[in-house]
């Protein structure tokens, strides 16, 4: 809680959070370009429904809603039975069709939360709702120029919206850690807020404590795109409010971006009045309603949201150590891990988890069947148990340090060790059966 | 005149297959008619003479790969396609080729084609005329047989009304036979896109080629979904009269005319019996604010960064539906516009259903008037809005509706309109071809 003293007054803060996740489907939300646009060449993956053209209609992704639905039952969402696609009107460069078909009086998911650590005690954060809407195209600048991408155009989005129960920009991060988690663990997002699958915003106010109701505004943060700065874009933000407040000042209805350079937020629209999307029922798609054994089904794979379960059924069914499978988790790569199982074989499961967690491969760059050839092709030619010993054993004799340092107890110095056989072998060494040898020499 | 373009469409066909004439001298003998004739009747805005097939005309707001659209609007100058709408290929793939885009009112809004940007189409039976709109173009070139068949779209009588003041064969078919795929958006819950043709049977041929599901309109309905058994004959058909068709408003001459053709239903076997649409007082009302809300939404993609020019591009009737969409979509007025009449629209589409309980079809006439002279109700939105009154309550409700020529009032033809139950488009086109087999009125053609 952020509190400051003036005029013997306290002030409460008071943030609701708007977090959107572009789910991972083959194709984008209303047409069928491939949604595997990363590094792709600009307007590569386009069609005349994501460009907008003259007479273009949209068709429903079902995957896309299966996995909107995944998302809500994760949250404790309850799934309408009947729920409509709506056009949010508004211009801007981006958006091609002059509208954004979303969600707005029948969301697909309502209600529901999430439970955080929060600073001193366990709290809940209500969840208002989760509900699918299109993504836009992106726009670059340079110099006088602005550039379109229409790549991303049409992407499938969830958005899911908390009702205004965060208190401190702590409460805020670990919300967003928390929300990740689950996104990863039902596996419909690799939700990389550095790489834009998962984008937070936060609407920040702050009133007199003992105040019952909302603040009269709010301000909008947006494009805070790592966990890192979101607790210090928050603060700054609070004690700008606060610094306004106190001199006796208003605050507008604005929306603001972050500059992590700087430390501070800085105004990128006013809005006087909030914005009048005028939404509509989209009449050119049918209103969903869920089957509702496809409901109970996806219930399934939703109970995969909870990590410590999750964590217990790979720990399991792979035979790995918890801590390899929590780094797994945490890297967000489970689902890759698993495909590359599939190719390889149960058999190879701890090489594999090995080798993804100690490379940090980017699943943008390379497919887990790469990884698998990558590592057969290694295999021939790996370096055999005479090359490692006599690697090993030169290491020890060259590196005095290291081997005193690990004699005293530093066992973690066998890295080092680890590091330099590897290096003599022209990485063709496993590394696992290098530390093995190395850990016999050394006794 | 036996020209080889004063054919029907069904009979084209036939006298193809019996080589009477190959399909390079049926293009010949169309293109020869348009450059003589288009100069004077502008049905046509883009033709393609590389046309190969049996000729048809396409309204110029469906898409058509590389042919120039411009949707009769300066905004859209210069802009080509890259796509095919899902009715040009189905056209397409039953052996015919596209002769030219024609005229209409700017983005289809218009009764008369006086809002086309590249002015306006003349009805041939009288240059001095309008030919009704939106799909002028369209219904011009059928009358002046500048083509086989063509294709319009209707949304509050779009097909019919032209087809009417023009004396050919127009066909709205129910809402959701035909994907819209591919044509501009008007208002996405009424658009249809249907056949205007010479005859009652090329209208069938017609929707038989560009109907059913293509992936791309979720709103198409699934062929097997549709039930309703087609009324094969007159005889012990009950055909319902609307009391509130034929009230004030009604040209005294056209209603003669339409009461003629009842009578004619009668000789055929049919029963006459008088129903009531109690709220068609509403139906213009509740269609000015659904339509134009829609309208504002779906030109919203003309900002002039991808294609086409800047917004001031837009004619004046554009920019008019555009704001009173706008406000009526905004908040503070959205539950008192549009979702009042999203409720008034259940209530019409309620009295149909009521209608429907007395009679097979219900019949009436298309527009209130004959074609007027071209000037005359450019300056008053309202009169040209309610030249749509016959044509708008069914559009709302979505039901098939056809216009068959039953006649002249003042020299100039007269549409009598069949209105069907939804997706009975087959009872609709049974009732209109017994009618024509036992009139003459579909064989009257323009002297040009």
């Amino acid at each position: 809680m952020v509190q400051r003293k003036a005029k013997n007054m306290k002030w409460e803060t008071v943030i609701g959070v708007e977090v959107h996740v572009e789910t991972n489907t083959k194709t984008k939300m209303f047409c069928r370009c491939s949604a595997d646009y990363f590094g792709a060449k600009p307007n590569t993956h386009v069609c005349p429904v994501c460009l907008g053209l003259p007479g273009a209609l949209p068709t429903t992704n079902e995957e896309a809603i299966k996995k909107c639905i995944i998302v809500g039952l994760a949250l404790g969402c309850d799934i309408s039975e009947r729920s409509i696609f709506e056009r949010k009107n508004y211009f801007y460069p981006d958006l091609p069709k002059g509208y954004q078909i979303s969600q707005y009086r029948w969301p697909l998911c309502v209600g529901g939360s999430i439970d955080i650590e929060g600073k001193n005690r366990k709290k809940t954060i209500r969840i208002n709702r989760a509900h699918q809407e299109e993504d836009t195209g992106k726009l670059s600048h340079r110099g006088n120029e602005t550039f379109i991408d229409f790549n991303r155009s049409g992407l499938p989005l969830v958005e899911i919206v908390t009702e205004a129960d965060f208190r401190d920009s702590s409460e805020v991060r670990d919300y967003g850690k928390k929300l990740q988690q689950i996104i990863r663990a039902i596996g419909v997002s690799k939700a990389d807020m550095e790489k834009g699958d998962m984008r937070l915003e936060a609407n920040i106010s702050v009133r007199p404590e003992g105040q019952k109701e909302l603040p009269n505004y709010r301000v909008e943060l947006k494009n805070i795109n790592s966990f890192k700065f979101i607790a210090d874009a928050i603060d700054t933000e609070v004690a700008r409010q606060i610094e306004i407040l106190e001199s006796g000042g208003k605050i507008s209805q604005q929306t603001r971006g972050y500059n992590e350079d700087k430390h501070e937020t800085f105004l990128q629209r006013e809005k006087e009045e909030a914005n009048d999307y005028r939404y509509f029922p989209e009449p050119d798609l049918l209103p969903l309603v869920p089957d509702r054994a496809l409901v109970e089904k996806l219930k399934l794979k939703a109970n995969a949201s909870d990590p410590a379960k999750k964590l217990t059924v790979l720990v399991a069914k792979y035979n790995l150590g918890e801590k390899l499978v929590s780094t797994l988790m945490g890297q967000g790569m489970v689902e890759f891990f698993e495909e590359a199982v599939q190719i390889s074989g149960d058999g190879s499961a701890k090489a594999l988890a090995t080798y993804i967690t100690n490379r940090k491969i980017d699943p943008t760059k390379q497919k887990p069947q790469d990884l698998v050839d990558e590592i057969n092709a290694k295999g021939q030619n790996m370096a055999g148990q005479n090359q490692i010993v006599e690697a090993s054993k030169e290491a020890i004799e060259q590196s005095e340090k290291m081997v005193t340092d690990y004699k005293a107890g530093k066992t973690n110095s066998i890295q080092g060790l680890i590091g330099q056989v590897m290096k003599k072998t022209q990485g063709k060494a496993d590394p696992q059966k290098a530390r093995e040898i190395l850990e016999k020499l050394l006794k | 005149m036996n020209d080889i373009t004063s054919l029907s469409l069904t009979h084209t066909i036939i006298d193809l297959k019996d080589k009477k004439f190959s399909p390079q001298e049926l293009n010949t003998a169309y293109l020869a008619r348009i450059q003589k004739l288009n100069p004077k009747l502008n049905a046509y805005l883009h033709l393609n003479e590389s046309s190969d097939k049996i000729p048809v005309a396409i309204k110029d707001l469906i898409s058509v790969k590389d042919l120039p659209m411009t949707c009769g609007s300066r905004i859209l100058e210069g802009y080509v396609p890259p796509y095919n709408a899902t009715v040009v290929n189905k056209l397409a793939s039953n052996g015919i080729s596209i002769i030219g885009k024609t005229n209409l009112d700017e983005f289809a809004m218009g009764s008369s084609g006086e809002n086309s940007a590249y002015s306006p189409a003349k009805n041939p039976w009288d240059t001095t005329k309008v030919p009704g709109g939106s799909s002028s173009g369209s219904a011009v070139a059928v009358s002046a047989d500048l083509c086989a068949f063509a294709l319009g779209t209707d949304t509050g009588g779009s097909i019919r009304q032209p087809a009417s003041l023009c004396g050919v064969v127009g066909l709205k078919p129910s809402y959701g036979r035909v994907s819209r795929y591919g044509a501009q958006a008007m208002a996405s819950s009424l658009d249809q896109i249907g056949p205007i043709t010479k005859t009652v049977e090329d209208a069938k041929l017609v929707l038989s080629w560009i109907e059913g599901e293509d992936g791309q309109d979720n709103n198409v309905v699934s062929k097997s979904k549709i039930q309703s058994p087609p009324l094969k004959n007159l005889k012990g058909a009950k055909v319902g009269i609307p009391i509130e068709y034929f009230r004030e408003g009604l040209d005294s001459e056209v209603e003669k005319v339409v009461k003629a053709a009842i009578n004619k239903l009668k000789d055929l076997g049919a029963e006459v019996v008088e129903v009531s649409l109690p709220n068609t007082k509403y139906a213009v009302s509740v269609y000015y604010l659904i339509m134009a809300s829609e309208v504002s939404s779906n030109l919203a993609r003309y900002d002039g960064i991808r294609f086409g020019q800047d917004r001031s591009k837009f004619g004046p009737e554009t920019k008019r539906r555009i704001m009173l969409g706008t406000f009526a979509l905004s908040t503070g007025y959205f539950d008192d516009y549009f979702i009042k009449a999203a409720k008034v629209r259940t209530l019409i589409r309620n009295d149909f259903k009521e209608a429907f309980k007395k009679c097979d079809v219900i019949v009436g006439p298309v527009s209130p008037t004959v074609a007027w002279n071209i000037g005359k109700k450019t300056q008053d939105p309202l009169a040209m809005y309610l030249s749509d009154v016959y044509t708008i309550p069914s559009a709302l409700a979505g039901l098939p509706g056809l216009s068959v020529p039953c006649g002249f009032a003042s020299n100039l033809p007269v549409g009598l309109q069949i209105l069907g139950q939804y997706m009975n488009d087959e009872t609709v086109l049974s009732v209109g071809q017994q009618y024509q087999e036992a009139t003459e009125w579909y064989k009257e053609r323009p002297k040009t």
